[in-house]
C-alpha cells in the first residue's frame, strides 16, 4: 500500500480524510485507485491533476514507479506562462 | 526520466554567448510575424465584440452585413462545433474556450466576440461588422473580485463551480483550494508578533508587443492550414479542431515568428474565427487583432484580493503562516488561485502553514496564464508582511529569509520534499552583491523579496539531421518565446562537436513532429533542450555506428569526441578520427539519412528560486515613483546562453516594475474598460528603467543533463514585493495595493499626514 496525500480541498470528497491508502505500484493505479475509492475524485483528476512522487512533480507520465516508501501528494496541475 | 551521462563541467559550447540566430532577421524586416503572411485570394476578418459587460443576447441579424458588396461570410455561434458542452470547473474547458471564441446565449464581458465577417478588404470587413444588429438584454455586471463574492452579485453562469467549493458560496466562487500542514494557531501562539494585513492587486496585460494574428485556410473537405502568432501550435491544432469538428491532423498549423506572448499566447481567440470564416467563404481568411481587442478581449492576468497572516519570534523565526488568496479570473474558471496559495509560502521552511485559494468568476476577459501565473501576487502580500515583521522587529530581512529559507529536504508549504533547491544561494549572493552593502540616499527606500515558480516538463519531440556537408538541422516543436533557438543549437554543438554556426534550428509546423507542449512553464530549455540532447546522442550513435562499418570493428569499439569518431581504445584497431562532415558526406551510400528522435515528456523540470534588491524613490508632491537601482538575483541550474538567461531576469524585473507602479485594468461603473491602449495602460519605458544588474546562481537540476532549470516565469515572482517593500520605505507607508501609481501614492502619504 502506498500513502497518497491529497490537498484539503478534495477533503470533501474523500470523507474528510487528506491522506488515503492505495494499492499502487505506479501513478496510473494510483490514480486509477483513488478514483475506484472514492468516485467523486474522477472530476477532479479528470480536470488536471500532477502528482510528486518524492519531490520530483510528475504532470503526465503514468509509468512513474512508486513504493512504499514513497512521498505521494497529489497537486492540482500545473498551467504555466 | 533516468537520466545517463549527465555533464556538469567540462563544456566547450554551453555557457558561452555566441550571436542570436533570429538576430538578422528581426533587425532587416525578414522575420515574418504572425500578420506578415498572405495567400492569393485571401479576404479580410474582423469581428464583432460586445460593447456590455453582461448582456443575454436575443438575436443576431446579419442579413444586412451579408448584403454589403464585398462580404463573402459572416459567422456566428451557430457555425461553430455543436458537441462541446458545459461541464463545471475546468473539466469544461474546451466549452469554456468555445464560449469565449464566440459568445452563445449571454455576452460576459466588454469585448466579448459575438459575430464575425470576412471581406475583400479589412475596411470592408470592419464596415461591415457595423451592420450586424444585436438585440441584448442588459444584465446586471461585477468586475471586482470581493463584490462578486458577495451575496448578492450577479451571478455569471450557474452549475461552473466544481465539486471542490464549500457549501456556502456563491455560485460565482468556482473553485477553491486549500493546502498546509501543522497547527497554525498553535504556530501563532509562540510567535513574538504576528502581523495580519490584506492586499489587492490589479489585472495587467501580458503586454506582448504583436497583437494577435493569423491566417486561416479551410475547405469544405476539412483539410486546413493555420498560420499565426502562438505559444503552442498543437494546442492551436487541437482546440482549432474540436472547435470546428475538425479530424485534427487534417488541420495543419504553423507558427509565425512570436513577437512577445509570456502566458498570453497559451490558448486560441481569433484562429478559430478565421478558419470558420474561411470554410464558409472558401477562400483564405487572415484576422489581425487592434491593440484595443487585445486589451479588451485577450488574456489579462487575474485581480486579487489577499489577506496574508505571519507569526514571527524575535530571532526571526517564523512560526506560523496563513493567507487566504482571491483571484478573478474573467467570466470562465481558470484562475490560478491554487498556484497564488500553493507558492505563497513556498521560499519558506514552516511547520505550521495553511493557504486557501478561491477561484472567482466575474463580468471580464477570460484570464490567461501571465509568467509564473499567480505568484507575483502571493509573494507581494506574503513578501510585504515579513517585511513589516523584520522592520518591527529591527530584523535585517535578508537575514530572516535566510533563517527560515526552504532548502533540500524541506516539506513545502504545498505539501512534498524538495529536491535540489537553490533559494540559500540566490541569498547569500543577494547578501554579498555590492547593492545590499551601498548606502541609500536621502528619501529612497530599499526592498527586498524572494520569489518561487514551478516550472515544467511537457510532452516534447525533437528531430536532428544531418546535411551532407556535416552541418545539422533541428526541428523543434516549441515556438520560440525567449531565445530558445540559440540555446538548442549550443546543446547540440556540445553533444556533437561541431561549431554553434554550422546548426539551424527550426520551429516545425504541427505535420513535421509529434504532439508538442505549448511554450509555457519556463519549459522550453529545459524539455525541448533535454530532447535535443537526447536526439544529439542518438545521432551520434548512429555516427558511430558508420565509422564501426568502415573500420569494420564492433560499434561499441567507437566512441565519439570532439566532432569525430575514434577508436574507444587501443585494442579497437589505429584508425585516424574520422570527423562528422567526412561521415556525412557519403552517408547515402552506407545506410541512408542520418536523423535523431527524441520523443518523451520529460518530467523532472526542477522547481526555481529568486532574490531581488530594489532601490526606489518617492516625489512625496506628486506621488511618482523611481526605480533607481535593481538587482536581480535567481537560480537557473545552468545557464546555456547567459545573455538569454540575464535578459530573461531583466525581462521579468521590467514587467514586474510595470505591474507594481503603473498597469492596471480600469472599468468604468459600466462595466467596460477604460484603458484599452497604449496611451492610458501605462507599461514601462526604457527610460523608466534602471539598468537591471543580474547574477546567475548555478545550483544543477538533476532532472536535465545539464542541469537546466527553466527561468522564463520565477523572474517575475519576487518584483511586486520587492518593488513594494521598497517605495513602503520610501514613503514611509505600507502601499497595500497594486499599482502604486502616483494617486495611490498621493493618497496614502495623505492618509498618513491626515492620521
Amino acid at each position: 500500500m502506498v500513502k497518497v496525500y491529497l490537498w484539503s480541498g478534495l477533503r470533501s470528497l474523500t470523507d474528510g480524510k487528506e491522506a488515503v491508502d492505495i494499492e499502487a505500484s505506479n501513478i496510473r493505479e494510483v490514480l486509477d485507485g483513488l478514483q475506484n475509492a472514492y468516485p467523486e475524485l474522477k472530476a477532479p483528476i479528470a480536470a488536471g491533476v500532477s502528482v510528486a512522487v518524492d519531490g520530483k512533480i510528475i504532470s503526465s507520465d503514468l509509468t512513474t514507479s512508486v513504493s512504499e516508501e514513497s512521498e505521494i501528494y497529489l497537486m492540482q496541475k500545473l498551467r504555466g506562462g | 526520466m533516468a537520466l545517463d551521462n549527465a555533464k556538469s563541467n567540462g563544456f566547450k559550447f554551453v555557457g558561452t554567448r555566441p550571436d542570436r540566430p533570429d538576430g538578422v532577421d528581426k533587425v532587416t524586416g525578414r522575420a515574418k510575424f504572425g500578420a506578415d503572411m498572405t495567400a492569393p485570394g485571401m479576404l479580410h476578418g474582423a469581428i464583432l465584440r460586445s460593447p456590455h459587460a453582461h448582456a443575454r443576447i436575443n438575436k443576431i441579424d446579419t442579413s444586412a452585413a451579408e448584403a454589403m458588396k464585398g462580404v463573402k461570410a459572416v459567422v456566428t455561434r451557430k457555425d461553430f462545433a455543436t458537441d462541446v458542452h458545459f461541464e463545471s470547473g475546468l473539466n469544461g474547458e474546451t466549452w469554456n474556450v468555445l464560449e469565449n471564441v464566440m459568445a452563445g446565449e449571454k455576452v460576459l464581458y466588454d469585448g466579448h466576440a459575438l459575430a464575425a465577417v470576412a471581406a475583400t478588404s479589412a475596411l470592408i470587413a470592419r464596415d461591415a461588422i457595423k451592420l450586424v444588429r444585436v438585440d441584448y438584454d442588459l444584465l446586471d455586471h461585477v468586475t471586482d473580485v470581493d463584490k462578486a463574492m458577495e451575496k448578492d452579485a450577479p451571478v455569471i453562469r450557474e452549475g461552473a463551480a466544481d465539486k471542490s467549493v464549500p457549501d456556502g458560496f456563491h455560485p460565482n466562487v468556482v473553485r477553491y483550494h486549500e493546502s498546509g500542514h501543522g497547527d497554525v494557531d498553535e504556530g501563532f501562539s509562540k510567535a513574538d508578533l504576528v502581523i495580519e494585513d490584506s492586499f489587492k492587486t490589479e489585472a495587467t496585460h501580458q503586454g506582448y508587443i504583436e497583437p494577435h494574428a493569423c491566417l486561416g485556410s479551410l475547405g469544405n473537405d476539412g483539410k486546413g492550414d493555420l498560420w499565426c502568432t502562438t505559444q503552442g501550435h498543437w494546442y492551436a491544432q487541437k482546440m482549432c479542431a474540436a472547435l470546428l469538428n475538425l479530424e485534427t491532423s487534417q488541420l495543419r498549423v504553423t507558427a509565425s515568428e512570436i513577437g512577445g506572448g509570456f502566458g498570453g499566447k497559451t490558448t486560441v481567440f481569433i484562429e478559430p474565427v478565421a478558419l470558420a470564416l474561411s470554410r464558409k467563404a472558401n477562400k483564405p481568411v487572415k484576422i489581425v487583432m487592434s491593440r484595443s481587442e487585445v486589451f479588451r478581449s485577450t488574456g489579462p492576468t487575474s485581480s486579487t484580493s489577499m489577506d496574508v497572516k505571519i507569526g514571527m519570534k524575535k530571532d526571526g523565526t517564523i512560526t506560523a503562516a496563513s493567507g487566504v488568496f482571491r483571484l478573478q479570473g474573467g467570466a470562465f474558471p481558470g484562475a490560478p488561485a491554487e498556484f497564488t496559495a500553493m507558492c505563497a509560502f513556498a521560499p519558506y521552511a514552516l511547520e505550521n502553514v495553511r493557504q486557501i485559494g478561491y477561484d472567482v468568476m466575474a463580468n471580464r476577459p477570460k484570464q490567461a496564464a501571465y509568467r509564473a501565473p499567480g505568484s507575483p501576487m502571493a509573494a507581494f502580500a506574503v513578501e510585504s508582511v515579513i517585511d513589516d515583521l523584520c522592520k518591527a522587529l529591527g530584523l535585517d530581512p535578508i537575514e530572516v529569509r535566510l533563517k527560515n529559507a526552504s532548502h533540500k529536504g524541506t516539506k513545502a508549504s504545498f505539501g512534498p520534499r524538495f529536491e535540489d533547491i537553490g533559494l540559500i544561494e540566490t541569498l547569500e549572493a543577494a547578501k554579498a552583491h555590492d547593492h545590499y552593502s551601498t548606502p541609500l540616499k536621502d528619501g529612497q527606500g530599499r526592498g527586498i523579496s524572494c520569489g518561487f515558480w514551478f516550472n515544467h516538463g511537457g510532452e516534447t519531440a525533437v528531430s536532428l539531421a544531418l546535411s551532407e556537408d556535416g552541418t545539422a538541422q533541428i526541428s523543434v516543436g516549441t515556438p520560440d518565446i525567449g531565445g530558445s533557438r540559440a540555446s538548442m543549437a549550443l546543446m547540440a554543438a556540445e553533444e556533437l562537436g561541431i561549431p554553434y554556426e554550422h546548426i539551424r534550428c527550426t520551429i516545425a509546423d504541427t505535420a513535421t513532429l509529434g504532439y508538442n507542449e505549448i511554450s509555457h512553464g519556463s519549459r522550453v530549455t529545459y524539455a525541448s533542450g533535454l530532447a535535443t540532447i537526447k536526439a544529439a546522442k542518438d545521432v551520434v550513435h548512429k555516427l558511430c555506428k558508420r565509422a564501426a562499418q568502415k573500420w569494420d570493428i564492433p560499434e561499441d569499439a567507437v566512441k565519439w569526441e570532439d566532432g569525430c569518431a575514434v577508436p574507444s581504445g587501443a585494442n579497437a584497431g589505429d584508425f585516424d578520427p574520422l570527423p562528422l562532415h567526412k561521415i556525412t558526406a557519403n552517408m547515402g551510400a552506407t545506410g541512408g539519412p542520418i536523423v535523431g528522435h527524441f520523443e518523451a515528456t520529460p518530467e523532472g523540470a526542477g522547481v526555481s528560486f529568486a532574490t531581488h534588491i530594489v532601490d526606489a524613490e518617492v516625489d512625496h508632491a506628486t506621488g511618482k515613483t523611481k526605480i533607481v537601482r535593481y538587482t536581480v538575483v535567481q537560480d537557473a541550474g545552468k545557464a546555456i546562453h547567459p545573455t538569454y538567461v540575464e535578459g530573461q531576469y531583466q525581462g521579468g524585473a521590467a514587467q514586474g516594475i510595470g505591474w507594481a507602479l503603473n498597469e492596471e485594468y480600469i472599468y468604468g461603473d459600466d462595466g467596460r474598460l477604460q484603458n484599452a491602449g497604449f496611451l492610458d495602460y501605462r507599461i514601462p519605458l526604457a527610460s523608466d528603467l534602471p539598468m537591471i544588474d543580474t547574477v546567475i546562481v548555478e545550483v544543477a537540476n538533476p532532472g536535465h543533463p545539464y542541469g537546466v532549470r527553466g527561468v522564463g516565469e520565477t523572474s517575475i515572482c519576487p518584483p511586486l514585493a520587492a518593488i513594494a517593500n521598497a517605495v513602503s520605505a520610501a514613503a514611509g507607508i505600507r502601499m497595500k495595493q497594486l499599482p502604486m501609481s502616483p494617486p495611490r501614492i498621493v493618497a496614502a502619504l495623505k492618509s498618513l499626514k491626515d492620521g
